[in-house]
């Protein structure tokens, strides 16, 4: 009903200028059709007008929405498409103009979140003539965030005003905001003010300070990610290389098994839309048992007769690896196979204290953690992780307590080749799903097992995090390229000094 | 092995093909090719390893030439096979495959590699034993073999009017570029021609942030929030890439997820085309650029063929069409012209023949072969759409010739301009 109300007052307001009004409407509405040139200017004339008729207008540009006839006549948004038209194009200049143009239009718009993204586009839009619309914008508003929001944009608008006063109040709020934004306006604002230069250097001082603290906080963060995908690689190794002593060069092929599972899984569900932003969870166990009964099969077929012969182990799971490789590019293709990632992984998240961190990153080392506890839980709280630690620790006495020992061995190197299928699943959000995905983290993988400590979890962990966030914080000066080599060097010295690395397991088990 | 791993792949399609109408009619075909002994064409593709991806199309878009030249009658009355060997993405392999190729099959020209790096492995075999290869992609430029015949675009024909655009009204006024690339030798001559262009223009070397990452690197936060930082200095800032292959989906996915959006930090790739996108979501990309001299989405007579012949032979409506694929066509045809002008497959009355060549391209421009060995072209920046197709926001007016000793580079003064 208000909506409504607003519509007739304005439209009672712009009947008065009406006809001239109408004529600056229509000719700037059919320059949309025009050049991007002309488009861009249509728009931004098109935002000084006011007019509200204009943002459906707008939008449907700015989505692609927006048709044109065969002659060069638009077509009004909400029409049934007559035949031969096509949607309007633009560049990004146009887009720019309509970020700023709808932004001026939807600044008093009845929903907030429209409102809030309005007052965001008019600050990047930086206008000194939308310092009265946000004025008069900010004295009916009343949610705080929003308000906060548009203070910041005034503050941007008024930068680029005449008015000596206004910019300094302008700096003040600017360099109180401490966003990246706020500093870059702030830069550009003191090539045209060297009057206020001394003043500008302190607010983007100020803003300084506050990013290194936050730039620091993300950086730990990055390095913790990973982490997190260096521990979930490894996990699985930590199992069958850690615990049972298998060298398995198949193991990366684990992880793509598993991450093509997910895509399995998500084709699956494209009949069941309300259950698609639930494959990725649906995955986990699914990968878990395919790339498990993968390995139970190679370890029953082939491993189970190269126990204590580390060499031969090594080439047969070698060879494994590439069968595996070839044989998912001739069921899948060469091509890299596209995972979607659901709503709830996409995007940044904005912490308390301006830290933000992406979403999808997030949820991996949630992730992480769960596997490694659910790992732990499985090995320290089951029977049968109680049967393969006895295994482990002494492989006679435990057959003669009466546990059957091939089985053990099978279930193990099951049960890591299923963990390193879990992590396929994580990796199916961040990297290629292509038949290549396993080799390029079977290095990193041995890496962390032998840097935390061969059969040690507790060390994988704590491996994995101080590799990724060494490298995280070497890469900013280093490159990432280096980055990744002095990380190695450290690693090479690292083990000549402990060659059991971080956590080395003590007595009988470590002879073993 | 050598001779097991070469295989007609073609003979048995064409035969397919030809057999269509029925059984009858194929050995009066075959008989309209003439008594000749069949010409051999070399595919020489990663069809395994990293660059499969890319690859794999080149080699089924030889095929599908192969079989259209069998279809009209061959070439010289006589008809043409392809040799189709898999260099694995191993670039020292890739010499090896090529010298099979020669000596073993003794294939009259060669369409084949894709990195710099494979090609600047083969170079000596082809100049050695005087063979023929047809290179199909846009790369740094600073070669010229007279056994290569480079199809792709030189930096002037891709790298630098891109960047122009960057720096143009339409393109942003972009004031700092940062270059990011792969680690190999392809983007960093291109970053080297594109800083010293940049600092012609204007660009001081503390506006420009250079970053390489290996292979297949998909760990992009740090770098994407460093280009963030980059372009919090107050001076509008764009991307310029020179990341190849796969490595490009985890960066574009990372640029999406800080919300780094075209109307703030435009980006170009010079390696990201309708086959890369195919395997991301490609919504949050949208405004995003691409330099080419080809897209899939071009209103061209030329290319409107191209892609239905394209359609019939693959006969999978997701498989599209790119800038090397029409590279690839575009050599093939020069090639059979050539041929079929010398009256002969030997290479050296071949390579004469190749000089002025024309054909209708699918770009919607005529392209010619010049003596420098490179193919005049026309430039076009497209945007990225929700669909993963390009929309062509500016072209050159006409195509423009290769420079492929790059006036950007001090060391080229001296070196006469072919």
């Amino acid at each position: 009903m208000a909506r409504l109300i607003r519509a007739v007052l304005l439209l009672l307001a712009l009947a008065l200028p009406a006809a001239a009004q109408q004529d600056a409407f229509d000719a700037a509405v059919s320059g949309l059709a025009g050049g991007f040139n002309q488009q861009a200017e249509a728009v931004e004339r098109l935002g000084a007008l006011g007019d509200p008729r204009a943002v459906p207008l707008l939008r449907a540009l700015a989505d692609g929405r927006l048709l044109k006839r065969p002659d060069g006549g638009l077509v009004p948004p909400g029409e049934a498409a007559p035949p031969g038209a096509e949607p309007v194009r633009v560049n990004n200049r146009v887009r720019v103009a309509l970020r700023g143009a709808l932004g001026r239009l939807q600044l008093v718009s009845p929903d907030p979140a429209e409102r809030l993204a309005a007052a965001e586009a008019v600050f990047r839009s930086r206008d000194a003539a939308n310092a009265p619309l946000l004025e008069a914008a900010l004295a009916r508003e009343s949610l705080p965030r929003i308000r906060s929001q548009m203070e910041l944009s005034l503050a941007a608008s008024r930068l680029v005003a005449a008015d000596k006063g206004a910019k300094r109040a302008a700096i003040a709020a600017l360099g109180a905001a401490g966003s990246t934004d706020a500093r870059a306006l702030l830069l550009e604002a003191r090539a045209a003010n060297p009057a206020l230069a001394a003043e500008i250097q302190t607010a983007v001082a100020a803003i300084d300070r506050r990013l290194s603290l936050r730039r620091m906080a993300e950086t730990l963060f990055q390095g913790l990610s990973l982490g997190s995908v260096l521990l979930l690689a490894a996990l699985g190794l930590a199992v069958t290389f850690g615990v049972m002593g298998v060298i398995n060069m198949a193991h990366g092929e684990m992880v793509m098994l598993g991450a093509y599972t997910t895509f399995f899984v998500q084709e699956a569900l494209r009949g069941v839309p309300w259950l698609l932003p639930w494959s990725l969870p649906l995955s986990v166990p699914a990968a878990f048992l395919v790339a498990a009964l993968v390995g139970a099969a190679i370890e029953r077929g082939l491993i189970r007769h190269l126990y204590g012969r580390p060499l031969e182990t090594l080439l047969m799971t070698f060879g494994v690896g590439m069968i595996l490789q070839q044989a998912v590019r001739t069921l899948f293709g060469a091509q890299n196979r596209e995972v979607l990632s659901p709503p709830w992984m996409q995007g940044t998240l904005t912490l308390p204290g301006g830290v933000s961190v992406t979403q999808n990153r997030l949820w991996i080392i949630v992730f992480g953690v769960a596997v490694l506890l659910a790992v732990l839980a499985a090995i320290r709280l089951t029977r049968f992780g109680l049967e393969m630690r006895a295994v482990v620790q002494n492989r006679r006495i435990a057959a003669t307590m009466g546990i059957r020992t091939g089985r053990v061995d099978a279930l193990t190197f099951a049960f890591g080749s299923g963990v390193a299928g879990m992590a396929g699943v994580a990796l199916s959000q961040i990297d290629n799903v292509s038949p290549n995905l396993g080799t390029g983290y079977i290095i990193d993988s041995f890496m962390v097992v032998v840097f935390g400590g061969v059969g040690s979890l507790a060390g994988t962990l704590v491996g994995a995090m101080t590799l990724g966030v060494v490298n995280k914080v070497l890469e900013p000066w280093a490159g990432a390229v280096l980055a990744k080599v002095a990380v190695l060097v450290a690693l090479m010295l690292f083990i000549q000094r402990r060659p059991r690395g971080l956590f080395a397991l003590r007595g009988r088990a470590a002879e073993g | 092995m050598p001779t097991t791993a070469v295989r007609p792949a073609v003979t048995r399609r064409a035969a397919l093909a030809a057999g269509l109408g029925s059984v009858l009619a194929a050995p009066a075909i075959r008989l309209s090719f003439g008594q000749g002994a069949p010409i051999r064409v070399g595919v020489l593709h990663s069809l395994s390893g990293t660059m499969a991806i890319s690859e794999t199309a080149l080699r089924d878009t030889v095929l599908m030439m192969v079989e259209w030249i069998n279809a009209r009658g061959g070439l010289l009355g006589r008809r043409v096979e392809a040799a189709v060997v898999d260099p694995a993405s191993n670039w020292p392999l890739f010499a090896e495959k090529a010298r099979e190729l020669l000596q073993v099959a003794k294939v009259d020209a060669v369409f084949g590699c894709w990195t710099s790096v494979s090609r600047k492995s083969v170079l000596p075999v082809f100049e050695e034993l005087n063979g023929l290869l047809f290179y199909p992609v846009q790369y740094e430029g600073e070669e010229q073999s007279r056994n290569v015949f480079y199809t792709g675009a030189a930096p002037n024909q891709q790298a630098i009017p891109a960047v122009e655009y960057l720096m143009g009204p339409d393109g942003g006024d972009a004031k700092r570029i940062a270059l990011l690339g792969t680690d190999y030798v392809y983007p960093r001559t291109t970053n080297r021609i594109l800083r010293a262009f940049l600092n012609s223009k204007g660009i001081a070397d503390a506006d420009i942030l250079e970053e390489y990452t290996p292979f297949g690197h998909s760990d992009w936060q740090g770098i994407v929030s460093r280009v963030k930082r980059f372009a919090g200095e107050g001076k509008r800032t764009a991307i310029v890439s020179t990341i190849n292959g796969d490595a490009n989906v985890p960066f574009y996915r990372e640029l999406g997820n800080q919300g780094i959006k075209a109307e703030d930090i435009p980006s170009v790739a010079f390696s990201v085309g309708e086959e890369e996108l195919a395997g991301i979501d490609a919504k949050p990309l949208v405004g995003h650029l691409a330099a080419w001299n080809y897209f899939m989405s071009v209103q061209a007579p030329a290319n409107t063929e191209f892609k239905q012949m394209w359609s019939n032979y693959i006969k999978n409506p997701r498989r599209v069409t790119n800038d090397p694929m029409e590279a690839t066509y575009t050599g093939f045809r020069m090639w059979a012209q050539a041929v079929a002008k010398a009256g002969t497959t030997a290479v050296d009355p071949v390579r004469e023949a190749m000089y002025g060549q024309k054909v209708d391209a699918p770009c919607g421009y005529a392209e010619e072969m010049h003596r420098n060995h490179h193919l005049s072209k026309p430039v076009m920046i497209g945007e990225i759409q929700a669909d993963g197709q390009f929309n062509t926001v500016w072209k050159t007016p006409a195509a423009i010739p290769a420079e492929n000793w790059s006036p950007f580079i001090p060391e080229n003064a001296n070196r006469r301009r072919g």
